[in-house]
């Protein structure tokens, strides 16, 4: 008899769960990753001649309502055309029934590998705002993406932020829409410390875009908490994104990614409110080199006076 | 704040500030309320000028030149009536000309340009 090797074995594992792509137009590349609802993989587009990455969803046995819902779920998703929001460009069914969808193949980074890479607490703020505002973009659409957390957020080759895994999303207000998975009342879905306490309830019914608003703290607090200087102001930005309370959130991403604005602008922000010390040393803070030339001249002014008086 | 108020706020108040200095020369102090108003004028003038150049003209470098320009123009003529005290009107002047082509380029709402229907 002979023995197979680890390596040999591990292929052979691999091959055996790789997605069967052979009645499609995709040609199996790499997988990128695995998760709990599907894996993705880099696949080439055959007849377009491009790499795209394909969500295979880990379920076989699925129902026509799961499968119809799933593809109304990928379609309103393929609509929201956002350059924060990474394009779902083709849905299907895999020779062995599981579903799948492609999307745009995001070179770059993810915004845990970003943050890590030593970026500024000015630029992390940056791509922060531009998650915010993606992700407001889809609430104005009516769409609750629930599964917001550094992992599912893309820093592209050129700098830009590209919010993924739309995969668990809820349609707000649509009595046909539920999540690619069935969630029933008491369902968790999400990432522990990065879901509201609200969806860690299972509470389905409750979650709204503040539900998102929660996340988007969390993944602002993951952001600053290896940064020695963190303001107040974005200390209680943090607060108040992930309040307990819903009602104590901000109502929308649009209102979060607006404080953050004023944050980066040196500007008063919403969720603090500053005593005359830290408003004067704020707008010294910002108007340094204004304050330098006043200096300057007042320093000018008496040294002229003291030396008109010898 | 449009550019041309903070020019002349930023240009009246330095203008006197700039004058009130001239109590602690003693050969002057009777004269002081004169020369107060007469350097807020000047400083008011300044500002209006700078203001509304940086208004016309978005550039940081070119508006501190123009200012220092405009100040130590309207200094000079102050110190030729005076006849005297050259270093004392023209460098304090020049100076609060910097500030205030600083000031009016970096704040102030900017001009945006009409739109047609």
């Amino acid at each position: 008899m002979k023995w197979l090797s680890d390596d040999k074995l591990n292929h052979l594992r691999g091959v055996v769960s790789e997605p069967d792509f052979s009645e499609t137009k995709y040609t199996f590349v790499k997988e990128l990753g695995r998760g709990g609802m599907g894996t993705v993989c880099l696949v080439e587009d055959r007849e377009l001649d491009r790499l795209v990455a394909i969500k295979v969803l880990n379920t076989p046995e699925i129902t026509d309502d799961l499968r119809d819902r799933m593809i109304r779920e990928a379609q309103i998703i393929a609509r929201l055309e956002h350059p924060g929001i990474v394009p779902v460009h083709d849905v299907g069914t895999l020779p062995d029934g599981r579903l799948f969808y492609a999307m745009k193949y995001v070179r770059g980074s993810r915004l845990d590998e970003y943050a890590a890479q030593a970026a500024t607490l000015r630029d992390r703020l940056r791509k922060f705002q531009s998650v915010c505002d993606a992700v407001a973009f889809a609430h104005a659409h009516g769409v609750i993406h629930r599964d917001l957390k550094p992992q599912n957020i893309m820093i592209g080759a050129f700098g830009e932020v590209l919010v993924l895994d739309w995969g668990v999303a809820k349609i707000r207000d649509d009595p046909r829409s539920s999540p690619f998975y069935q969630t029933t009342e008491g369902t968790v879905i999400g990432t522990r410390h990065y879901m509201s306490p609200e969806q860690a309830r299972g509470e389905i019914d409750q979650l709204d875009e503040r539900a998102d608003v929660y996340s988007l703290g969390a993944v602002l607090y993951f952001l600053l908490q290896d940064q020695a200087k963190v303001s107040k102001g974005a200390r209680a930005i943090i607060a108040k994104a992930m309040a307990d309370a819903k009602e104590n959130r901000y109502a929308t991403a649009s209102e979060l990614s607006a404080d953050i604005g004023r944050l980066l602008d040196a500007e008063p922000v919403s969720a603090y409110r500053e005593n005359a010390v830290e408003r004067v040393g704020r707008w010294v803070s910002k108007n340094r080199f204004l304050v330098l030339l006043v200096l300057a001249y007042l320093l000018m002014r008496l040294l002229l006076i003291f030396t008109s008086r010898r | 704040m449009s550019k041309p108020l903070i020019g002349v706020i930023l240009g009246a108040v330095l203008g006197a500030i700039d004058g009130l200095t001239a109590w602690f020369t003693p050969a002057v102090r009777n004269a002081l309320a004169g020369i107060v108003f007469g350097s807020t004028i000047k400083g008011i003038i300044a500002g209006v000028a700078i203001g509304f150049f940086a208004k016309k003209f978005h550039s940081l470098p070119i508006g501190i030149l123009f200012g220092v320009l405009v100040g130590a123009f309207l200094a000079y003529l102050v110190a030729l009536m005076q006849g005297g005290y050259y270093l004392q009107i023209i460098l304090p002047g020049t100076l609060v000309g910097l500030i205030v082509g600083f000031a009016t380029q970096k704040y102030g709402r900017e001009e945006r340009p009409a739109v047609s229907h």
